[in-house]
């Protein structure tokens, strides 16, 4: 009887076990999944590299990117900008290559670090600029401001000042591309500091449990205003985040434009031909503070230098040069942006103030 | 008393200072508070002074660390939560009344919970539409809650210390826009009564009921005002929840008319609902009908130009005042 007992608890203890081990198999299974598609998906990938010519264009849209934010910069000081003023200087490579590798039809949302997104998605400069001076010709028709550009014919979708807030949208954005079955893709930018609060954990989650064609960027520029990373996560890999839902994801170079569209090309595609969402980390910096308001005293100068050893600009100068692009090929660039930012400010500030009694317009249609 | 004169900034860095100097169970916790000093410089030094486990950064996540705050209260700590602004409060808006506010209620008095959500509010120089908001009428809304909006140094650090020893969730909303500002504050420390307005200016002809930021608007339209013979009460009322009824209506009484000035837009807001309760009980004190101005019943432009046609100002307060005499 006491045996039998005995023998009776053994196997329920086996039985118990079995189940715990079935169970961890099964979470382990769960979150190497992702991995191993991602694997396999690498492993099957022929890589694709940016042509010469296209690699050019991008040198001056990066190049753009930069110059139009420095003459911001310049003019936040001469108080023709007001506000907020968050400048994407450094981490140009990011938006350069993930929107490279997207399409025209495909969409782009982002927070308020916006200004390089709307460029990249195909937005001018003077409206960028007149954006900025709070003038009717701007992007948002001087509504919106820095942190809010948007353009609907361009599909870039905002523009959005509160942490976190947009990544449903763009899962949103994602779900009516599966919906209407268009092909389109959305792509979210976000930085690191976005990825501990409720909204993405929520976006995140609906975007892998309905397999929507969405890929989130998480820019890595390692610093959420003045706080560092590790004083807001407890894992440096940012991309460990996609473990949970779970989804496939990689981790970036930032600074390296050709890693930077190549990931983002993958990501793409299998956001396009499998209707599956990707988390994708770029390692990056941003070299000024978090906003102009910030003199950014919370990090060391030799940290902003190593990074600047690495500027997005001059390495894909570099990469270029040694395949041959002359000296003068970059200067004929410069120059035509060195024009288009001079111009930029001329529209800008040529451009008239919104009339005082438009100010109603816009609340509703 | 001796006097000093602080920023409101100053001042409630030292009503912070003073409160966890006195008593070991008030923390502070937040984005940016303990190595930054504060997004606004509001917890400047706290770090140093009371370490790390007592100033708290918090990553992004209002929505946590509000219900941290509560849950930390709901064991006897006395949490100050701090939002880095109002506008990033909405993250968090379902704990504070979702949970702070109904968690004594639903227990039959069991829970106290003693706690502050502070941060800044209200609009602020071209910083667009989702950073230019007043949320006082949110919460002052909602039942189990105390809402301040202090408009000065001194009532700013009286207030605040009140607060931290309140055993009820208040919500505390400081004027982004007024930080700066200086003003008298005692070298001796003091505390204020929550739920008592203040008369900021004594007169007999009309009573200007107001809060935060629009206070120094009124004082300015009252200086404006008796320029032209007219004689205004101004009545900062300082908590809006639950409100000074007695010190209101007893102005009212005297000057037979009311005029409410907020920076909140208009409707189902703590000015309109004044205008009503006023209006209702002492109807037959009323030379004039109530009325109110609010800020523009829109988003905020970002562009200056518009911007600067959003907040109601003295020059408003004086013709709408005029028009009820
Ligand atoms: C919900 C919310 N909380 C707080 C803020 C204030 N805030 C604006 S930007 C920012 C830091 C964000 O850092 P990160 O996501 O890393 O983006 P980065 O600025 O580095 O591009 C904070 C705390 C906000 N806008 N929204
Ligand atoms: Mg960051």
């Amino acid at each position: 009887m006491a045996i039998s007992g005995h023998l009776k608890r053994a196997k329920e203890k086996n039985r118990r076990n079995a189940y715990v081990l079935a169970c961890h198999l099964g979470l382990f299974f769960n979150i190497l999944r992702p991995e191993l598609i991602r694997f396999l998906l690498y492993v099957g990938e022929t890589s694709v590299s940016l042509s010469l010519e296209k690699s050019l264009e991008l040198y001056e849209q990066m190049y753009l990117m930069r110059r139009f934010e420095e003459s911001a910069a310049q003019s936040y000081t001469e108080r023709k900008i007001g506000g907020f003023l968050h400048l994407y200087i450094g981490q140009e490579a990011v938006a350069t290559g993930v929107i490279a590798a997207t399409e025209e039809k495909d969409y782009v949302v982002t927070s308020y670090r916006d200004h390089a997104h709307y460029l990249a998605k195909g937005g001018t400069a003077r409206e960028g600029m007149a954006e900025l001076f709070g003038k009717e010709g701007g992007c948002s028709g001087g509504r919106g401001g820095s942190m809010h550009f948007f353009d609907a014919e361009k599909r870039f979708m905002g523009g959005w000042g509160i942490v976190g807030a947009h990544v449903p949208l763009a899962a949103g954005i994602g779900f009516a591309a599966k919906y209407k079955n268009d092909g389109t893709v959305a792509v979210c930018f976000l930085g690191e500091g976005a990825v501990s609060i409720g909204p993405f954990h929520e976006g995140m989650c609906l975007a892998a449990l309905w397999k929507l064609p969405v890929v989130f960027v998480v820019e890595n520029n390692r610093y959420a205003m003045g706080t560092p990373i590790h004083r807001t996560m407890s894992t440096e890999d940012v991309s460990t985040r996609a473990l949970a839902y779970p989804m496939a994801r990689a981790t970036v170079d930032g600074c390296d434009l050709d890693e930077s569209y190549e990931q983002a090309r993958i990501a793409v595609k299998r956001a396009r031909e499998q209707s599956l969402p990707t988390l994708l980390e770029y390692k990056t910096y941003r070299y000024r503070g978090h906003s102009m308001a910030d003199p950014a005293k919370y990090r060391t100068k030799d940290e902003l230098e190593e990074w600047k050893r690495r500027d997005p600009l001059n390495l894909l100068k570099t990469k270029l040069t040694a395949k041959g692009v002359e000296e003068s090929v970059f200067k004929q660039i410069e120059d035509k942006v060195e024009a288009e930012v001079v111009d930029c400010k001329e529209f800008a500030e040529q451009s008239p103030e919104p009339a005082a009694e438009t100010l109603a317009d816009f609340v509703y249609i | 008393m001796s006097m000093r004169q602080l920023s409101i900034r100053e001042a409630l860095n030292e009503a912070l200072a003073e409160e966890m100097e006195r008593d070991e169970n008030v923390f502070l916790m937040g984005e940016e508070v303990g190595h930054y000093d504060g997004a606004y410089k509001v917890s400047r030094g706290l770090l140093d002074k009371f370490g790390e486990q007592r100033v708290v950064d918090t990553p992004i996540a209002e929505n946590g660390f509000a219900g941290v705050g509560i849950g930390a209260a709901m064991v006897g700590l006395r949490p100050v939560i701090e939002f880095m602004t109002f506008n990033f409060s909405l993250i968090g808006i379902d704990q504070v009344i979702n949970t702070a506010a109904k968690l004594r209620y639903m227990s039959a008095g069991q829970f106290k919970l003693p706690m502050v959500f502070r941060g800044p509010g209200g609009s602020v120089m071209q910083l667009g539409a989702q950073h230019s908001q007043c949320f006082e009428s949110f919460y002052a809304h909602c039942p189990g809650l105390l809402v301040v909006l202090p408009s000065n140094s001194y009532d700013a650090k009286g207030l605040l210390k009140s607060a931290i020893r309140d055993n009820n969730p208040v919500v505390f909303i400081e004027s982004e826009a007024m930080y700066g500002v200086r003003g008298d504050v005692p070298e001796e420390t003091y505390t204020l009564e929550l739920g008592k307005a203040d008369i900021k200016r004594e007169g007999a002809d009309i009573t200007i009921a107001c809060w935060s930021k629009a206070v120094p608007w009124c004082l300015e339209a009252a200086e404006g005002l008796s320029e032209l013979g007219v004689n205004a009460e101004v009545v900062d009322l300082m908590t809006i929840r639950p409100l000074d009824e007695e010190t209101l209506h007893q102005s009212v009484k005297k000057t037979n008319r009311l005029l409410v000035v907020q920076e909140s837009w208009p409707l189902a807001s703590v000015g309109h609902w004044l205008a009503a309760t006023v209006s209702e009980s002492l109807f037959d004190f009323l030379d004039a009908p109530v009325k109110v101005i609010s800020g523009q019943d829109y988003p905020y432009p970002y562009a200056k130009n518009l911007e600067a046609l959003m907040r109601p100002d003295a020059r408003k307060i004086v013709e709408v005042a005029r028009s009820m005499l």
